[in-house]
């Protein structure tokens, strides 16, 4: 078949490949691989195990035909001993052709030893290339965990960064608001203090009030001044009143002593 | 086998059918080529009904890829030639 409907679903088919190929894990593709190859080094070793039970094969038949050649040239021996030259020509003419047979797959038997070990070789090196790629796959799969881990600490540190930009605008944004406050502040102190604004927490007084106070105030200090004045004029009589009472007191101390008898024996 | 007709949908079909298939399908191509859009237009519409008749459609949510693919029914000589040519039919 080789019509439109052949060569569309081919190119489908390429073009659905080709995006698998981008879509496909790298990983799984190396570990894909390494199973390919793993088996392809089975099939090398079947191979020798072959080879090998061939040559076993041989060897068995060769060791029968030697036996068999042995044996034919013992029956002419003793042919001849018995003065059969006959029997002896006919045993030692089935050993001849025996040991055509014997070369023969003498001959065999090194080229199947040949290639058995040219085999064992391949598959020692195959096993050595195999192990080789292992470590490599596994390096491999780990740089590409780490490249992922990476992009995504990476779009990680992006999403942090822009969240951070976020954060300074807000902070920004708070600083120019309490700049703008404290501002504000300033300004209804101001206001406050000249009067243009009433204070509603009724702390500020204005001026009439103030000057009121003032003038109070300042009564109140004359007043005070007057008191320690009257003070300081009498202060003998005030001191007389005040060492009269403790001396009346310390006469009658002994009498209140605590600890003291009130009555004499007597 | 499974047929995808563009636009339509899959058809399953019995592999008995596509010796009469392959006849449709290759002188749909022998038109393509020679540039003959009358016969395109006839082939095309003969090999879909064929398509339509012999097989029986895959419910739309079936996930069976599609192992020959067909044109839709409206396609022109020039688009169909233009889906085989290097591009294919999905660009990149």
């Amino acid at each position: 078949m080789s019509g439109v409907m052949k060569r569309m679903g081919m190119i489908f088919r390429a073009k659905a490949n080709k995006a698998l190929d981008r879509a496909e894990d790298p990983r799984e593709t190396l570990d894909y691989s390494y199973q390919k190859q793993l088996e392809l080094l089975q099939k090398v070793r079947r191979g020798v195990a072959d080879v090998a039970t061939s040559r076993k094969r041989l060897e068995l038949q060769l060791n029968q035909l030697q036996n068999q050649s042995s044996k034919l040239e013992d029956q002419g021996r003793k042919a001849l001993s018995l003065g059969r030259e006959d029997l002896a020509r006919e045993a030692l003419s089935r050993r001849a052709a025996l040991q055509q047979q014997v070369t023969d797959l003498q001959t065999q038997h090194q080229t199947l030893q040949g290639e058995e070990e040219k085999l064992t070789l391949a598959a020692q090196r195959l096993q050595a290339k195999v192990d080789a790629f292992r470590t490599k796959k596994e390096t491999i799969k780990a740089t590409y965990t780490a490249a992922q881990a990476q992009t995504r600490i990476g779009e990680a540190f992006s999403g942090i960064s822009e969240e951070m930009g976020d954060v300074g605008m807000a902070i920004e944004r708070a600083e120019d608001k309490t700049a703008q406050m404290q501002a504000r502040a300033g300004a209804i102190d101001e206001l406050l203090a000249s009067g243009a604004l009433d204070d509603p927490t009724g702390m500020a007084k204005d001026d009439i009030t103030a000057e009121l106070d003032r003038l109070s105030g300042g009564s109140d200090v004359e007043l005070e001044l007057q008191r320690m004045k009257a003070e300081l004029a009498g202060p003998g009589a005030d001191k007389q009143a005040i060492e009269g009472g403790q001396a009346g007191q310390g006469q009658q101390a002994p009498q209140a002593q605590p600890g003291q008898p009130r009555f004499d024996k007597q | 086998m499974i047929v995808r007709i563009m636009g339509e949908g899959q058809v399953k079909l019995d592999d008995a059918h596509f010796v009469e298939l392959n006849k449709l399908d290759d002188e749909l191509l022998d038109e393509m080529e020679s540039g003959d859009e009358p016969g395109f237009r006839r082939t095309l519409s003969a090999l879909l009904d064929a398509v339509r008749r012999l097989g029986s459609p895959l419910p739309d949510d079936s996930l069976e890829p599609s192992e020959l693919i067909l044109p839709a029914e409206d396609a022109t000589l020039d688009e169909v030639r233009q889906m085989l040519s290097d591009d294919g039919l999905i660009p990149g």
